[in-house]
């Protein structure tokens, strides 16, 4: 990886106390839970006794990791508004599909993970290969965003990528092993009121100085007269009409309808904080009010990326450059900065002592809250779906919460490590989000048909998922050997690798239910009985018929759809 | 959540923010009385000064209303 040789911010003292203060709190945390985290319910599942409010901001602030702040931000520099699409479409339908539709199975079937459901549903073949499959993707995708976060403190703020590592690595270890599920939870709230006080004022400020969203929009079209960057529907009629070089198809079907839906719907890292909600309707309205945020993320995150087209760039000239164009000029020694440094070069622009600090700190917390998701998440399906089901299936709660602890220890190691081989493979980032997305995708599709249909066997449930799974991997390797393959995936030699990302999935998913549908048709399904509390026409469901109609989850799931709808039509 | 003698999430985050509506607050009069000789885009607006009494109204109204003993 090659760094700039100067960094973008300078702390003061006053910053620098706002990020030990956040340190402390987060340690502190972890230190006060674990007089309360006894038993495996509580290590895997906080006691399954968190709010709505409280499971649903750890919902999405469990999101919030990755390269979600900086990367998001870079990307709407890039692209624009249409970036704006993951956090819309790309989520708000599926959150409320989860909410309205599939939690009510998880949740009765009280199962403790996903790999755990499929066991329910489909039988110990179908958990063995989801659990195994997440369990690698988990820890590989923590130890990319530890990597990704090292990077960006390294470039933002010259620290030592190692000292970022293992400073931050082991603040989540230990906050993750002494309170488990419950710590990270606590930590993630926290996490997520830090991560929008931090970042809202780039944005207040931004719009302060642009002369409010219009003057925003007159001065990037004023920039870029010949591209269209506030528009989020009017330009994907075809490829090559927006700078992302994908279509409505893509984004509908792909993205909305397939990585979002198996995303938001079976990722046991977010999954898990809303199962751990203290009953039924706190664990539906979760991911409502964790959609309702969702909505507004994109002020905290997409706006900023359009403050800097129409603040930071001249017309017809971007001051921003991709990464190879950086590296590129680097090779002779000029230093340009990247796309995903927009936010922290706003951040420079508005912010002072003090700010500077809480603004660092947001980024922080979010590359944190999504590696502490991860490593809960990665503990609890190793712990149950794998090491108790596969190595020792008699032992006692207390040796299991043990095992949880030292598996959180195992799964940062081993994340470090990753972060070490990220270090010297740079496109490992780009492969391993492509692992991620084919993985979830067929398996939306294996939930989906074992929760909605009685007829789905247990033979049918696993090769649906091992054909979309080998599929999809078929796929990117046809198009990574040869280029051309993509208009075959993706419908469209424009198509650029975004498009090739959500149409691959697309694929996957449709095979996986094929696949899914034959074989169980061929195969003889289970009774009734074997299904109460699993599939759709032989679980009772709770009435909430007796609650007034704002306390009803369907009242708010209609009011978010709205709200999307609206929204939508705004920014057409 | 309810658990007997545990301590409220918004209790933390009360008293988190309050320490840093201090820090910022303090950051902001500072900067205030005696400018930076660059100052930032905007500097005028003194945005340390109503950022940081937001912080401590925040952190003042969650520290109080979750405080340890209170039922809430």
């Amino acid at each position: 990886m090659q760094a700039a040789p100067s960094h973008l911010l300078t702390l003061s003292g006053v910053d620098l106390a706002i990020i030990i203060l956040y340190f402390l709190a987060v340690l502190g945390i972890g230190f006060y839970l674990k007089n309360y985290t006894k038993t495996g319910e509580d290590f895997f599942l906080a006691g399954r006794e968190m709010t709505a409010w409280v499971a649903g901001l750890s919902f999405l602030a469990a999101n919030l990791g990755s390269l979600e702040l900086m990367g998001w931000a870079g990307n709407a520099y890039q692209y624009g508004i249409l970036a704006a699409h993951w956090y819309w479409i790309g989520a708000i339908p599926a959150m409320v599909f989860l909410a309205i539709v599939m939690i009510p199975f998880y949740y009765i079937s009280k199962t403790h993970s996903v790999p755990g459901y499929l066991k329910l549903r489909y039988g110990e073949p179908a958990r063995a290969l989801s659990a195994i499959s997440f369990g690698l993707m988990t820890v590989l995708m923590s130890g990319i965003n530890m990597y990704a976060m090292a990077v960006v403190l390294k470039v933002v703020l010259g620290w030592d990528i190692y000292f970022s590592i293992w400073v931050s690595s082991i603040t989540v270890a230990l906050y993750v092993t002494l309170g488990g599920l419950l710590s990270a939870i606590f930590n993630e709230v926290l996490q997520f009121v830090l991560i929008w006080l931090g970042a809202l004022l780039i944005s207040i400020i931004g719009l302060i100085e642009a002369g409010g969203w219009n003057g925003m929009v007159a001065r990037i079209h004023a920039n870029f007269p010949a591209q269209n960057f506030t528009h989020a529907w009017s330009t994907l009629g075809s490829f090559q009409d927006n700078p992302m070089g994908i279509n409505w198809v893509g984004i509908v079907f792909g993205l909305g309808a397939v990585i979002s839906m198996g995303y938001w719907t079976t990722d046991f890292l977010v999954v898990q904080r809303v199962i751990a909600a203290k009953d039924l309707r706190a664990a539906k309205l979760a991911p409502l009010i964790g959609a309702a945020f969702k909505m507004c993320v994109p002020f905290i995150v997409i706006l900023p990326g359009l403050l800097g087209l129409a603040m930071l760039d001249t017309p017809g000239h971007h001051f921003l450059v991709g990464g190879e164009a950086a590296a590129d000029a680097l090779s002779h020694g000029q230093v340009l900065h990247t796309y995903d440094e927009v936010l922290p070069i706003m951040l420079a622009r508005y912010c002072g002592p003090g700010l500077m600090g809480l603004g660092i700190t947001a980024l922080i917390a979010g590359f944190m809250s999504g590696m502490a998701g991860n490593v809960s998440a990665f503990a609890t399906v190793w712990t149950y779906d794998i090491y108790r089901a596969m190595f020792r299936k008699n032992a006692t709660d207390a040796h299991y919460v043990s095992m949880g602890r030292w598996c959180t220890i195992g799964g940062v190691l081993v994340s470090i490590g990753t972060a070490y081989l990220a270090l010297h493979a740079h496109s490992i980032m780009d492969y391993v989000q492509e692992l991620f997305s084919f993985f979830i995708a067929p398996l939306f599709g294996t939930v989906l048909l074992g929760m909605l249909w009685k007829r789905a066997t247990s033979a049918g449930g696993f090769w649906g998922l091992l054909a979309g799974t080998s599929s999809a991997i078929g796929m990117w390797a046809w198009v990574k050997t040869t280029p051309l393959a993509v208009q075959y995936i993706a419908l469209s030699p424009a198509a650029k690798p975004m498009a090739e990302n959500m149409f691959r999935a697309l694929w996957s998913a449709l095979i996986c239910v094929t696949v899914t549908v034959v074989v169980s048709l061929a195969t003889r399904p289970k009774t009734e009985a074997e299904l109460a509390g699993l599939v759709y026409g032989c679980t009772e469901i709770p009435s909430e018929g007796h609650l007034p109609l704002w306390q009803r989850p369907i009242f708010w799931a209609g009011v978010v759809s709205a709200a999307f709808v609206v929204i939508q039509i705004i920014f057409w | 959540m309810h658990r007997p003698g545990m301590l409220s999430i918004w209790f933390f985050i009360g008293v988190l923010l309050l320490a840093y509506g201090i820090l910022i607050l303090g950051a902001g009069i500072y900067e205030y009385i005696s400018p930076p000789e660059h100052p930032l885009v905007l500097a005028e607006l003194h945005a340390g000064i109503w950022w940081g009494g937001l912080l401590i109204a925040m952190g003042l109204f969650y520290s109080v209303k979750f405080r340890p003993g209170r039922n809430n």
